[in-house]
């Protein structure tokens, strides 16, 4: 009772029990990042540091799973240099270029104006607006592409049958009747039309994605800004090309990096749209979807590694292209 | 003129938001504007439209010449094809079951390794961190055949927690949890929970988790839609039916003759449901966690 309680502190730190607890805690705390790590580590070692090494590996074999372990064979270089003689691979290549390019460039080519004026309609019927245009993009691939596989049905497709009914309206008849000689359209058996056909559904659904992407941009741009702008008496016209469209570069750099990532690897579009075959003549064929025949159906796992090893260096030497060109200026300037 | 205060120049003439489009389209060119604005957000939505009026429509109705947007009456017929045809149900039990569990086990372990990444020091954080954030820049495609193998030298291939497991620990949710414990969970918090004495177990459970929802949030919906809509894994891993996730199901009908489309669309819709009819109700949050890496990064 007399003891002060500074003392009785004192003699509690003393306590042996006490700090036996409290190296124990320290333990723990030292321990315990390692402990919250584990699923992360553990699964990311696996699937991602181990896979991409084996998958280095597997691209100078030649190996078929269903034989088994044993019957892996190293050949060397032997599976990049066929991949670059096979003329499969430039044509899944070049279907791969045609189609980023034509999704790809009209996404944004559309996005970026069509942003501009949506952020001066109020928050609300922007939101609206954005709502329709993201929906697209949070469903999923194979539902829409069999959608689109219906809609573009030569004779019973409502592309076709809406194309039908809007050049043969009374005024545009005049003018547009000439479309009727190429009607129907064979959107999906037709080679020189199963790439617009893929472009056309990779730029509806990802296209609301951009627009918000560059809503938000717009919106980052400071009201004082636009009011100096005004205030030197630029006009609309002057404003989106010197304020709004500089303010934009690092996003447009970002949407644009994205774009090229994606669209390098199109898989499920491509390959739901076609059938799984690649379309008539391969005209549909991705590279991914080239990878996943090698891979899938011929069974040559180390051809197709090889592939994927081709396809990531074309994406970081496409992306880094992207980076010194345009990328450096528009980051240095955030 | 100099009366005119400056703001007030701004709101009545030339600082008026709403007059952007008339400005560039003239009057009645405005009017056109806002018609074209709605015919593109009508195309936006439009497929999902008619994939459900042509779930409704018998097989003769949907090979008509005619343009009409009428619906038929051939619901139920459809939806007995699209059960007889496909083991429809038990896919999306599949879809539901990989998906519901794939997302709250990306919830806890995201949130448990964004947590250490923001909160201790220990050895190896740094290169641990800085492979994972490298790795987010390489293509996924990369990684498809030695997922493969894997899941086949583990003799998981056919089974449904091939179908989420691998995809739990995202290094961008990682990422994102740990931006956000750092900006908006004070130090002093989990410093003074520690000297009052609790485990760095219950820290994170009790104190941490509650303040990180917002984040979790994010998390859930990215890898909800994820997993959803993922279709390449699924292909590559399933083989038997009944292992058939609802995206992969679907896929199937391609191969049959004589397209059964009313079933199949009426299936596609139901698919597409349980995500529309959250977007319906949280479109603002589901824009924002989709994009959470666009417009943050």
């Amino acid at each position: 009772m007399s003891r002060s309680p500074s003392l009785g502190a004192i003699a509690n730190v003393k306590n042996p029990q006490r700090k036996q607890r409290r190296s124990f805690n320290q333990i723990s705390a030292k321990l315990a990042p390692y402990g919250f790590l584990t699923p992360f580590i553990v699964l990311f070692f696996v699937f991602s540091v181990f896979g991409f090494v084996f998958s280095l590996y597997l691209s100078f074999h030649q190996w078929n799973p269903v034989a088994g372990m044993a019957s892996m064979r190293f050949v060397g270089f032997e599976n990049y240099t066929f991949s670059l003689g096979e003329p499969d691979f430039y044509k899944s290549l070049y279907n791969t270029i045609w189609l980023g390019l034509a999704s790809g460039l009209s996404q944004h080519l559309v996005a970026i104006p069509m942003a501009y004026l949506l952020v001066s309609l109020g928050s609300k019927f922007r939101h609206f607006m954005t709502s329709a245009f993201f929906l697209p993009f949070i469903t999923s691939t194979v539902a829409v592409s069999l959608i689109f596989v219906n809609m573009y049905s030569a004779n019973v497709g409502i592309i076709n049958k809406a194309i039908v009914a809007l050049v043969n309206l009374p005024v545009i008849n005049w003018f547009m009747d000439w479309v009727n000689a190429f009607m129907p359209l064979r959107w999906l058996e037709d080679r020189t039309l199963i790439k617009p056909a893929i472009a056309i559904l990779q730029f509806w659904k990802f296209v609301g994605f951009h627009l918000v992407i560059y809503i938000s941009g717009i919106l980052t741009l400071s009201k004082e800004v636009e009011e100096a702008a005004i205030l030197d008496g630029a006009n609309w016209r002057q404003r989106f090309w010197h304020v709004a469209l500089p303010h934009l570069r690092p996003f447009i750099f970002f949407g644009v990096t994205l774009t090229i990532i994606g669209s390098l690897q199109m898989f499920e579009e491509p390959f739901i749209i076609t059938n799984g075959t690649g379309g008539i003549g391969n005209s549909g064929l991705t590279i991914s979807m080239f990878l996943y025949k090698v891979a899938w159906e011929w069974l040559d796992m180390g051809w197709a590694s090889a592939m994927s090893w081709l396809l990531f260096l074309i994406i970081a030497a496409v992306t880094a292209v992207q980076f010194f060109v345009f990328g450096k200026k528009g980051l240095g300037e955030h | 003129m100099t009366t005119m205060s400056l703001s007030k120049m701004f709101t009545r003439d030339e600082y008026d938001e709403r007059s952007l489009p008339r400005r560039v389209f003239g009057g009645i060119g405005t009017l056109f504007f806002y018609a074209f604005l709605l015919l593109c957000a009508f195309l936006s939505v439009f497929p999902f439209i008619w994939s459900a009026i042509l779930s409704t429509r018998t097989r003769s109705e949907i090979f008509s010449s005619e343009l009409s947007l009428q619906l038929g009456n051939a619901l139920f017929e459809n939806y007995e094809s699209l059960i007889d045809t496909l083991p429809f149900w038990n896919s999306m039990f599949n879809s539901i079951y990989v998906s519901g569990l794939g997302t709250v086990v990306s919830i806890l372990f995201c949130s448990m390794g964004g947590y250490a990444f923001a909160v201790y020091q220990f050895r190896g954080k740094g290169a641990i961190f800085g492979t994972m954030v490298a790795s987010m820049m390489v293509p996924p495609i990369l990684g498809l055949i030695p997922y493969y193998m894997i899941i086949q030298y583990l003799g998981l291939l056919n089974t449904r927690l091939a179908l989420w497991l691998p995809f739990t620990a995202t290094p961008f949710a990682i990422f994102l949890v740990r931006q956000y414990v750092i900006a908006s969970i004070p130090r002093e918090l989990i410093e003074s929970a520690r000297i009052d004495g609790a485990g760095e177990f219950s820290i994170y459970f009790r104190i941490a988790l509650p303040l990180m929802k917002p984040v979790l949030g994010t998390v859930a919906i990215v890898q909800f839609v994820f997993f959803w809509n993922n279709f390449l894994a699924p292909l590559i891993v399933t083989s038997s039916q009944d292992m058939y996730v609802v995206t992969l199901a679907l896929r199937t009908v391609q191969g049959l003759p004589n397209t059964p489309w009313g079933a199949v669309m009426l299936g596609t819709t139901i698919s597409i449901m349980p995500i529309v009819t959250f977007y319906l109700f949280a479109s603002r949050q589901m824009i924002a966690g989709l994009t959470s890496g666009a417009v943050k990064g």
